[in-house]
Order: C-alpha cells, then structure tokens, then sequence
C-alpha cells in the first residue's frame, strides 16, 4: 500500500464524513425540538462538516496539482474563529426576544438571575 | 511575551551581523542561540520563558480539536436517536477569569464541547449561562470540563 493510495483514502474519507456531517446537521435542524437545541445541531455538525470538506479540497489539490492553496486554510481558521460566535448570538438574540424553551426543558437559571436583576432595580 | 519575541529576533539579526552573512539559515541559528540566552535570562524576565507559554497555547489548541470532534459525535448521536429523550436546560456557570479574551475563548470552547451552548455573560463578567442538551447527568462531567478548560486558559495568560 503505497502513500497516493493512503491519500486517495484520506481524501475520500475528509470529503464524505464533511458532507455527512453536514447531512445530519440538516436533519438535526428539522427533528430537534425548539431553537436552542437546533442551534446546537447547527452550529457544532456543521462546522466540522465545513471543516472537513475544506481540508479535503486543500489535501486534493497539494498532492493532485502540488498546489499549496493557503485561501483554503485561512478558511478552515475563519470558520473556526466564527461559528461558535454566531451560534451564541443567535441563541443570545432568541433569548432576549422572549423565544421560550422547549416544554420538557428542566432548569432555566438565566430566568432568575434576570428576575433578580428586575427586583433590585425596581427595589431601588 | 511580545517583548521576548522580539528581543529573540533582535538577538538574532545580531547573530547575523556578526557573522556578516545574511540568509535565512544564519537567521534561525541566531534564532536559537538567542533562544538559548533568554532561557539563562529568564528569571530577568516579569512574565514566563515564552516557549512555555508557546506549549500551553498549542495544548490548548489540542483540546480544542478534540472537543471538536467528540461534541460532534455527541450531536449526532442525539439527533439519529429514533426517540428524542434529552432533557435541556439553562444552568449557571461561575468562571474566575476576569480579561474579556479569556472570557470569549472560554465562551468559544464550551460552544464547541459536546451538547453546551452559551446564552449570555452576566453584567460583571462572573456568570456564563449555559444552555445544555442533556443536563441532570452530564452536569458534575461539564464542569470537570470547564475546569481543565479553565485551567489550560489560565495556564496560558499567566
């Protein structure tokens, strides 16, 4: 078993599992109940998923065309940098305009210490 | 840290200087000696030898990978279950990181472990709420998690 056939596998592997990931994302989406818990499906599956076809792009053409493509890994870092954020954000912004939890949900800490907050200030 | 860098490079064009020859190669051997002479000079220094920072920062980046993946597979797990049995919720996190970086990093790293995901930051930078997947069980093996984070993020600014 020679080496191009080991990165042939590698490739296969990175691009499939990337658009897998990414498939059950989407379903993730669909199934999971309220929007925390399809922000959790999305913001995490997807990445990865984004992750792995960009590396399998970047190893294709280095040992295909022997072209060291940089773009594809500032991407890789930029995704990386980014993804996390936004998914806060959105949850953050759902939250604050009042999105309720999913009813099976069971502690909702943020609720008290908001209410707590209230207290005080009107206290005062 | 910055300071020690560039009194590393400035070591080395030294180095270069001296020899009076000037290509990359003579570059990183001073670059190594003066390696070697801010490692006897440490103690000179206020903060720590950088390459040991340098070592935590790429722990940290290993963990990082490594949550990664493995949050992943939690997720998928969940959501191919035929039967959605998890039981979400918000919980409170108090954190003893002050800085705003850190602060963001840690937020960064427990969106990315297995089935968390940070709501808000309290006013005073002392809370993070978090809201989980599946809370009850796995609530005592997130914070053992946030510990080694807290710890790897410490152990990288002091």
């Amino acid at each position: 078993m020679n080496v191009s056939v080991i990165v042939d596998f590698l490739i296969g592997f990175l691009i499939l599992a990337g658009a897998l990931l990414c498939l059950i994302a989407a379903f993730g989406v669909i199934r999971l109940p309220d929007v925390y818990t399809r922000n959790h499906a999305a913001s995490k599956a997807a990445t990865l998923g984004v992750m792995f076809i960009l590396l399998g792009t970047f190893i294709y053409f280095y040992a295909f065309e022997g072209h060291f493509n940089s773009r594809l890994i500032l991407g890789i870092v930029f995704l990386f940098m980014t993804s996390p954020i936004s998914g806060h954000l959105i949850n953050r912004a759902a939250y604050n305009s009042g999105v309720k939890l999913w009813d099976k949900s069971v502690r909702d800490d943020l609720k008290k210490y908001n209410s707590n907050l209230m207290d005080k200030s009107s206290a005062d | 840290m910055a300071f020690q860098i560039l009194l590393n490079i400035a070591l080395a064009f030294l180095w270069m200087f001296i020899k009076v020859s000037y290509d990359p190669i003579s570059f990183v051997k001073g670059y190594l000696f003066g390696l070697l002479v801010i490692f006897f000079f440490r103690r000179f220094f206020r903060s720590r030898f950088y390459l040991f920072r340098l070592w935590s920062f790429i722990k940290l980046t290993f963990i990082f990978l490594k949550e990664l993946v493995l949050s992943n597979i939690a997720i998928v797990k969940i959501v191919l279950k035929p039967k959605l049995e998890m039981r979400p919720g918000i919980f409170a996190l108090e954190t003893d990181l002050t800085k705003g970086w850190q602060i963001t990093l840690l937020s960064s790293l427990i969106t990315l472990t297995p089935g968390t995901l940070v709501i808000d930051v309290s006013e005073d930078n002392k809370i993070l709420f978090v809201h989980a997947m599946d809370i009850g069980e796995v609530e005592e093996e997130i914070n053992s998690i946030k510990n080694t984070f807290e710890r790897a993020i410490l152990e990288v600014s002091r």
